[in-house]
């Protein structure tokens, strides 16, 4: 597949001046799109990380009102005591804004924006002013959630998968606005990221410099290409879903409801057939942070690049079979229960795979443990958790018993925190110096990293133990049964474990807003990196390159034996170098 | 903070307890295998002046070894889950000669139904109790499972028992205790505001006791 890169010529605007809010808040600059996503991101990360606060407060110290908790209105907690209404939105709400608003946005919408021009030499995306709605369309539905809870009946009630029947009528929640306004929201979001996805796959396949062939693009782009793919297809699934279940809950029809002909399974199906492909959507870009960080790290190439790609497109094809095992125990027909058994057996393969490929990279290598790469072990380390522990839940007979418990609510919360937020701090901190021009402080970014580490370990690992002892999920008050009441003095320890947790989030917050205005000076390479983004100045400037880059090899010539320096740019021409072809070339 | 299970009172819970102690073993190796290797990379491979990493970009011979026995293993934890899940959810998996009881989840209590003399369940001699169901041990019984309002699920810890109740679908949920005694029931799927409070109870009795306490409600219950 001959295409041409796009002359430089049409893209650059050195020459004419834009007003602040041209460049900075109407921006059509990926760069600045991808900062906008981050700011946001944090944002709904808070809110997200203060619902877990309560919700835990809940849980370890039933008996004593929430700390502020006179604050909140009385049809949330009075008194500080929260109502299991509001413990059930908490519930809803906390996984709703983390997956939505807090880590595909911080996975796909910060780095897919931000990296994909750079890394493959474009000097923007395919669709800039499409780019630019893509943030502000993700943001109006972020204040449609939040505004969940400042209408009568409160936020969404039914939990972040929304099983109908119970999300289709306020009869059975109390909820109205607020579950209309959660279907509403993702809808739109929904369009941000199909608007996004359609510029990356189009800039990844349009826009690479000449000589950066397929199997020369870094994992990083490799990982946002393919989940670009994934939320393409998978997200209009949930659209329409939900537009479904809307039209149940607002014009009388019956989609899910069985008394007048419909299937409540059905929203399973729909959910979970989009939900399935969602989850590899929040892993795999991190797992393409993650191996430039770790090649980058150990001076050293990837190990088994090629099984990389490969590894990275069958988990994505593999992910569209296995949304069964979500449903075990539905009453769905049992034989599915095999069928999707074995597709999530398998899937597995691929994981372990890349597991060992981050560990044969560490192999024999020259390791830096700058604090990107100490996230990226911890990535590695509890990934590996997560995906150990879902080949329990893979088996459907002991599913029976760990389904709808805290052994899924660790293993998700494994794969996603353990996973993807630890490889988006190790990526923020990387990534730091092309975005803003310093380098975030070092000494901040390991202190929030061991806290970090301890206390992430300390409240979701007992999470196991309490799944083994049957404690159920979603549940406002476990002492209501005798056989949780020995788990009491667990859940206390996990409280305050995430307590911990959340205030060892302050220094990275610090870290990062004083080192955008007093760190120190990034320089064009502080890494010692391969890839384009390093060949231009930090901050990378409107447009990127003032000359069309030119690829001669891949990311991670690392300690090559052409060179004297452990590291190779991709750009940099030896003698024994011949020119690409002048159009990008397929390999 | 214990990996064991809690103590089981049904025929299949062993099964069931069993392939979770062989995925615990295998995953532990695993766990065991990777993070020690993570720290041992971590001490023997760091950056110390003088030294350089090795340019390896790979080996064929790993990916072929690091592909397969994975496989191996995952597909042979998959034949053995097929079996169990067979005898305990297939579709004739219900044994002959099963009691049968009626369990209607609603927002936010059980209500468990009985036949009555005539002996068959669904005729107008059944009766109903609220949160209690009582069954005899070592017989088989199998819960006719349905749901008024929304999603329910319907788990007996003990017994190694959980299914959906789904509004619009009858559902066969059948064990066998081995044990007299009281065990808990819990709702496992969120449904609603006062999901937390759908605590149950399971009574086993002898069979003998069983008659007697069958005798005793049939005259006292709900209708």
């Amino acid at each position: 597949m001959a295409t041409t890169a796009l002359p430089l010529e049409k893209t650059t605007h050195a020459t004419h001046e834009m007003s602040f809010v041209r460049k900075y808040i109407f921006s059509t600059d990926h760069k600045i799109i991808g900062i906008q996503f981050l700011l946001m991101s944090f944002v709904f990360l808070l809110f997200g990380g203060l619902m877990a606060m309560m919700m835990r407060w809940q849980l370890g110290f039933p008996d004593q009102p929430l700390p502020a908790g006179q604050l909140l209105p009385e049809t949330m907690a009075p008194g500080g005591f929260l109502l299991p209404e509001f413990y059930n939105s908490l519930v809803t709400m906390h996984g709703t804004i983390m997956v939505f608003f807090a880590i595909m946005p911080l996975l796909v919408g910060v780095f897919g924006n931000f990296l994909i021009p750079l890394k493959i030499g474009a000097p923007d995306m395919a669709f800039p002013r499409l780019n630019m709605a893509s943030f502000w369309i993700a943001l109006t539905a972020g204040i449609l959630i939040m505004a969940g809870f400042f209408v009568e009946g409160g936020a969404a009630g039914a939990g972040w998968t929304s099983y109908a029947p119970l999300s289709a009528s306020p009869e059975w929640t109390g909820v109205v606005g607020g579950q209309q306004l959660w279907l509403v929201s993702l809808a739109v979001v929904g369009l941000a990221s199909i608007l996004g996805a359609t510029n990356y796959i189009t800039t990844v396949v349009n826009m690479r410099a000449p000589g950066m062939t397929w199997f020369r693009l870094p994992l990083s782009i490799w990982a946002l290409f393919v989940t670009a793919i994934l939320v393409l297809l998978a997200i209009p699934i949930l659209s329409g879903a939900a537009i479904m279940l809307f039209f149940d809950q607002t014009i009388g029809t019956h989609f899910f409801d069985p008394t007048d002909g419909g299937q409540p399974l059905m929203w399973q199906h729909l959910f979970w057939y989009f939900g399935h492909p969602e989850v590899y959507i929040l892993i795999l870009p991190a797992m393409g942070f993650v191996s430039d960080i770790i090649a980058n790290a150990s001076r050293k190439p990837v190990f088994g690049y090629h099984s990389m790609v490969y590894a990275l497109i069958s988990i994505a094809f593999l992910g569209w079979i296995v949304w069964g095992h979500h449903m075990f125990m539905s009453g769905m027909n049992p034989t599915l229960g095999m069928a999707f058994m074995m597709s999530t057996m398998i899937i597995a393969v691929p994981s372990a795979i890349k597991v060992f490929n981050w560990m044969g990279t560490m192999w024999r290598g020259n390791i830096m443990f700058h604090v990107p790469m100490l996230h990226s072990v911890a990535f590695v380390s509890m990934f590996v958790i997560g995906g150990l522990s879902g080949v329990f839940m893979a088996s459907p007979p002991v599913d029976i018993y760990f389904h709808d418990t805290y052994f899924i609510v660790a293993h998700l919360h494994y794969v996603l925190f353990g996973g993807s937020l630890f490889a988006i701090f190790g990526a923020v901190t990387f990534w730091y110096p092309k975005m803003f021009g310093k380098l975030m402080n070092p000494l901040l970014g390991k202190i929030h990293f061991w806290l970090t580490f301890v206390f992430y370990n300390l409240t979701f690992f007992p999470m196991h133990n309490l799944g083994v002892g049957g404690h159920m999920r979603r549940i406002y008050d476990p002492s209501q049964y005798e056989f949780l009441q020995p788990l009491a003095p667990l859940n206390t320890f996990i409280t305050v474990s995430a307590l911990l947790l959340f205030a060892a989030q302050i220094p990275f917050a610090v870290n990062f807003i004083m080192s955008w205005f007093n760190g120190e000076e990034a320089g064009e390479n502080p890494w010692n990196d391969n890839g384009l983004e390093w060949i231009v100045p930090s901050p990378a400037p409107h447009g990127n390159f003032a000359e069309l880059p030119i690829v001669y090899r891949g990311p991670y010539e690392f300690s090559s034996p052409l060179v004297e320096e452990d590291f190779l740019p991709q750009t940099r021409k030896l003698d024994s170098d011949t020119e690409p072809a002048a159009a990008s070339a397929a390999e | 903070m214990s990996w064991i299970l809690p103590p089981s009172a049904s025929t299949f819970a062993s099964d069931i307890d069993f392939l979770y102690y062989v995925i615990l073993w295998i995953t532990g190796i695993a766990f065991v295998i990777v993070e020690v290797g993570l720290v041992v990379f971590i001490v023997k491979y760091r950056a110390r002046p003088g030294r350089k990493a090795e340019y390896i970009q790979g080996s064929t011979k790993a990916e072929v070894i690091w592909t397969a026995i994975p496989a191996v293993t995952v597909v042979v934890i998959g034949l053995m889950s097929g079996g169990v899940w067979n005898d305990v959810k297939g579709r004739n998996s219900v044994p002959a000669g099963a009691i049968p009881y009626g369990v209607h989840a609603q927002q936010f209590e059980w209500q468990i139904s009985y036949r009555g003399p005539d002996g068959q369940l669904g005729t107008g001699d059944d009766f109903t109790v609220r949160n209690q169901l009582h069954i005899p041990v070592n017989q088989p019984v199998v819960m006719r499972l349905t749901a008024e309002d929304v999603i329910h699920s319907l788990f007996i810890p003990a017994f190694r028992v959980k299914q959906d109740a789904m509004p619009g679908m009858t559902i066969n949920v059948w064990f066998e205790a081995t044990r007299v005694g009281e065990f808990e029931i819990a709702c496992a799927e969120l449904c609603g505001i006062g999901h937390t409070t759908m605590g149950a109870t399971v009574t086993v009795h002898t069979a003998d006791d069983y008659q007697r306490w069958l005798a005793d409600r049939a005259a006292a219950a709900d209708r």
